[in-house]
């Protein structure tokens, strides 16, 4: 494949209809360093003091400690790491992370199922005080009376919100709030007596996560597939798929699709009905905020993500937190501990009869339980209210610009869709060879965030699936649209310029050429053995 | 309700954009979209809680006065530890934490997403030179969600049921693992040197067998004691066709023997001692290592950064992408596994923190905090009455204090040593009873002498 760096886009732009690339034209090129790792930086002997001197009194004491030990439990050579100074290696991060698309780089729409939003930086500023950073998850409860009102409040905002009785903060991140549901369910029917019930029925439209989870926690797993038509599932294929092995259901709703499954009520009466329990995945949440309830719904138990639509930010790929609400019925399954008030005072309560223990360490995600209540703080329930009417009416408007785009479809075009929709370019791939993975990275070029394709099972061909929440403008979604038309004309006119893409980014795409993972270098010490010479 | 609400947060709040839009889609209102959810399964109720938004100011003082009634660690002389420890976090890791680019970063690809990808490899390759493991997964959740992987990962490489577990373990920690592997597991537990608290190489010898998937070996042990029988361990979890998974505190490991040096399978641990902070325990970042063979590799249950090469000859790409085929993203229910958003940023802050402190520092930090609990614990064991260490032998930055022969309880040394604003140790009577009065104490690099000596000197108060 040859490489066009810096293709020239202008007479592209000139020739066509596309006034619309001056609002495209970001002036990006991506910051490029040529950076090598801390290890090729590496002068033997920096050193930084950064810990304080043992005290003479101290080692005089107890001597070489570490001498004393016997050979086998010494370690016997000192790490090969790199060894630098201090703004040596400040440097170097700060390139790193100019080197990376946040969400606060610009553009960031195009990450659909992650509702990218703004994380407010009070917020940040709040969790990391030291009334919260030196916090020991072990002091007596008299001295952190402070944390466990705020996670107490979170609790009341999460109840209300999703329709159910009570909260845990422990789960670390969605797919482990799913995890949480799973094991809850395991305890449930096990207390029933009921352990023959050992199959969770899912959707292929929902989150990974829920199949993954229930799969880890023993269940066999049972996906539904959405209907071509309503992209639902079907009360026929539900009835079909319950029995009496039937533990629960594990379902996203909304759809990962944007499609809002109008029978859900009944499904989980009929789950109900078959003595299953029914498990919501509300990741999807952002756009049906005081909208809908899970718990009118009918469900017993959901999570939330923090990090999604409570605005916690996604820190490279976490630390996130996946709240779980439950019914009363289910609050005795949950992890502990949890927090109460007597109305004097905060305490945790691990003394829950059926509990399933714990799934994590101490009391879960404490500083993005306070990020996230400064949030619905800062929005109030008609601010929440207002954020899900932006995230559809964004979405909503998106779809519309978007479906001008050539080459482009959406799947279940005969539903209105609410936080997200998945789009396909499978006609483009057919009229000019550029799939979908192209178009992505030549959306990178133009220095806006590139776009989530789609979990699998992929229904959809070529998929495409942005979500524009409410933190992003009309403006933002216009120019989502007008890099979406240029790249189109680009497929139609000159499509080995997208089939090369990307040319501004930080590097090029990636080949994968390997037969097995170990060839794959995961450290540098196996780079350093698999190419001598650099 | 919310027409004519201009929110800070959502720029299309500025009047006349929402007409405008809603013309565009060709709706009179956003709330015909709506419609979507049928009517009985809208909520039309108002929701008990606070309804109007609040301004940033009125936040920060109503959240500031709320975390004011916490009294911290800067409050307190804290002695607190047992799976969250008061290291010193260098004000580096928090800059390049708090840098905007990796803070809010989430999904983005290699092209646009290279830095934070070379930068979760650095923290990759530091922590395998640390653990002289050649493949270290990017994060996963924390230590005990670690552990919790690797012994999936021993279950799906041997297909045996029996895992093997020490009796000496965080009871907390043994009970996530009942979640994660109860399904999948029987359980057997080794007895413990009750001198030493190290492993009962007898029993463990008698208890693994070609049934046994795992060994899994705590070093050091939830009571803070150096298991130093690690090579016979591991000589007897193979003889028997066996995995030895380490659970390892990586802070320790700049002098006690890594998991690579006594040919550990799987290593695991919590970085949160590498300069993250307490944070009520909620820093965590879990670490995930192995050996570079397809079937350890291709079982790891979460994302790795790897290096690709790309269209460009000699160019290097950082990326994930290797890897998804074999994680729930990739697999479903195939996988297995039950991490997905994990704790990438507090990879980068451990990576700065290893890269700071380089080899000499991992081996300084190591040996601080050898000498400073030995310190502790000498002079604490020297007051009348009072036993510590309980278990003879090296510790590492925690031990066990008995003040059964003071007639004092744990819980009522502790409240005394409260009243003298002394954080105590983990009272641990009630998960260990056969330990007395027994509270397991913290002492770390980052304690002085000084405050050492403070506490010593109210432990003999209060236990007079």
């Amino acid at each position: 494949m040859t490489h066009i760096d810096e293709p020239a886009d202008e007479p592209i732009a000139a020739a066509g209809r596309y006034l619309e690339y001056q609002a495209i034209d970001t002036g990006y090129r991506a910051v490029r360093w040529h950076e090598k790792t801390l290890y090729e930086q590496s002068r033997p002997g920096s050193t930084n003091a950064i810990l304080p001197p043992v005290e003479p009194g101290i080692a005089a004491l107890v001597g070489d400690v570490v001498a004393a030990l016997p050979v086998a439990a010494r370690r016997a050579r000192p790490p090969e790491m790199p060894e630098l100074s201090e703004p040596e290696i400040l440097r170097h991060y700060i390139r790193c992370s100019q080197m990376t698309y946040g969400y606060d780089s610009g553009n960031s729409m195009g990450l659909g199922t992650c509702t990218m939003k703004y994380s407010p930086r009070i917020n940040e500023q709040l969790a990391a005080s030291p009334k919260v950073k030196a916090l020991h998850p072990l002091q007596p409860e008299e001295t952190i009376q402070g944390i466990l009102e705020i996670m107490y409040g979170m609790r009341n905002w999460l109840c209300e919100l999703g329709g159910m009785d009570e909260v845990t903060f422990q789960p670390r991140g969605g797919g482990h709030g799913a995890f949480t549901d799973a094991c809850m369910i395991r305890a449930y029917h096990h207390a029933r007596g009921d352990d023959h019930r050992d199959e969770i029925i899912t959707c292929a439209v929902s989150h990974p996560c829920n199949p993954a989870t229930a799969s880890a926690a023993g269940f066999k797993v049972i996906s539904l597939y959405p209907d071509e038509i309503t992209g639902e599932l079907g009360i026929d294929a539900l009835k079909a798929a319950i029995s009496d092995r039937t533990a629960g259901i594990m379902m996203t709703a909304p759809y990962d699709t944007g499609v809002f499954d109008s029978q859900i009520a009944e499904y989980a009466r009929l789950v109900h009905e078959a003595g299953g329990v029914v498990s919501l995945d509300q990741a999807n949440f952002n756009g049906v905020m005081t909208r809908m309830r899970a718990g009118d719904l009918g469900a017993d138990m959901v999570h939330f993500n923090l990090h999604k639509t409570f605005s916690t930010p996604h820190g490279s790929y976490g630390p996130g937190a996946g709240a779980v609400a439950v019914k009363k019925a289910f609050r005795d399954f949950l992890p502990v501990p949890v927090v109460e008030f007597d109305g004097t005072k905060y305490r945790l309560n691990s003394d829950l009869p059926h509990t399933i223990g714990k799934i994590g360490t101490f009391m879960g995600m404490v500083p993005n339980v306070v990020k996230a209540y400064a949030w619905v703080l800062s929005m109030g329930a008609d601010g929440l209210r207002e954020a899900s009417e932006w995230a559809v009416i964004n979405n909503n408007y998106l779809i519309k610009k978007l479906l001008e785009v050539r080459g482009l479809d959406i799947s279940w075009p005969n539903r209105r869709k609410l936080q997200e929709a998945r789009f396909s370019l499978a006609k483009l791939h057919d009229e000019t060879g550029v799939g979908t993975l192209d178009f992505n990275y030549r959306l990178a070029d133009f220095g806006v965030q590139t776009y989530f394709e789609s979990h699998v099972p992929r229904i959809v061909p070529e998929p495409v699936t942005p979500e524009p929440t409410e933190s992003i403008s009309k403006e933002d979604v216009d120019q989502f649209v007008a890099a979406f038309h240029h790249i189109s004309a680009e497929a139609y006119s000159n499509p080995e310029i997208v089939l090369t893409a990307p040319h501004r980014s930080i590097v090029h795409r990636e080949i994968h050429d390997y037969e097995n993972l170990t060839q794959v270098p995961f450290t540098w010490r196996v780079w350093k053995r698999t190419h001598p010479d650099g | 309700m919310s027409a004519g609400l201009v929110h800070r947060y959502i720029p299309n709040t500025a009047p006349g954009v929402r007409e405008q839009m809603l013309a565009e889609i060709g709706v009179g209102s956003v709330d015909e979209i709506y419609e979507e959810i049928p009517a009985e399964l809208r909520f039309a109720g108002r929701l008990d809680l606070q309804q109007e938004p609040r301004s940033e100011a009125d936040v920060a003082r109503e959240i500031t006065a709320i975390l004011g009634k916490n009294r911290t660690t800067d409050d307190l002389l804290s002695f607190l530890g047992a799976g969250c420890w008061p290291h010193y976090a260098p004000a580096l890791v928090a800059e390049v934490m708090g840098r905007s680019e990796f803070l809010t970063a989430y999904g983005g690809i290699e092209v646009n997403d290279h830095g934070r990808f070379l930068a979760v490899f650095e923290y990759q390759s530091m922590m395998g030179d640390l653990l002289e493991m050649d493949v270290v997964a990017a994060a996963v959740y924390d230590g005990t969600t670690a552990s919790g992987d690797a012994i999936h990962m021993a279950s799906r490489i041997t297909g045996r049921k029996e895992l093997v577990l020490p009796r000496l373990m965080d009871p907390d920690r043994l009970s996530a693992l009942l979640n994660y592997n109860g399904p999948w597991f029987d359980t057997v537990f080794v007895d413990f040197d009750p001198a030493t608290g190290q492993m009962d190489l007898a029993d463990l010898a008698a208890k693994v067998s070609d049934r046994t998937a795992a060994v899994f070996l705590e070093n050091p042990t939830y009571l803070g004691t150096i298991e130093t029988q690690v090579q016979e361990i591991s000589r007897i979890a193979h003889a028997a066709g066996a995995l030895l998974i380490a659970n390892v505190n990586p802070a320790s490991l700049g002098v006690l023997a890594p998991p690579g040096q006594y040919d550990a399978d799987i290593a695991c641990g919590d970085g949160q001692p590498l300069g993250l902070p307490m944070s009520c325990g909620g820093a965590r970042l879990g670490v995930l290592a192995c050996k570079n063979e397809v079937r350890f590799v291709h079982t790891l249950p979460m994302t790795m950064v790897g290096i690709l090469p790309t269209t460009v000859p000699g160019e290097r790409a950082y990326t994930w992408h290797a890897l998804f085929d074999r994680i729930f993203y990739g697999e479903r229910e195939a996988a297995r596994s039950f991490s997905g958003t994990s704790s990438f940023l507090n990879a980068i802050g451990a990576g700065v923190y290893m890269a700071l402190l380089g080899p000499s520092g991992m081996v300084e930090l190591g040996r601080s905090n050898m000498q400073k609990a030995a310190y502790a614990a000498a002079r604490i064991g020297a007051i009348e009455g009072v036993k510590a260490p309980v278990f003879a032998g090296p510790h590492f930055n925690e031990f066990v204090v008995d003040f059964a022969a003071t007639g004092k309880s744990a819980a009522q040394v502790n409240a005394a040593l409260l009243e003298r604003g002394i954080l105590g140790g983990k009272d641990v009577s009630a998960e260990f009873p056969a330990l007395g009065a027994a509270s397991l104490f913290c002492v770390t690099e980052n304690h002085t002498q000084s405050e050492i000596d403070r506490l010593v000197d109210a432990i003999a108060q209060v236990t007079r």
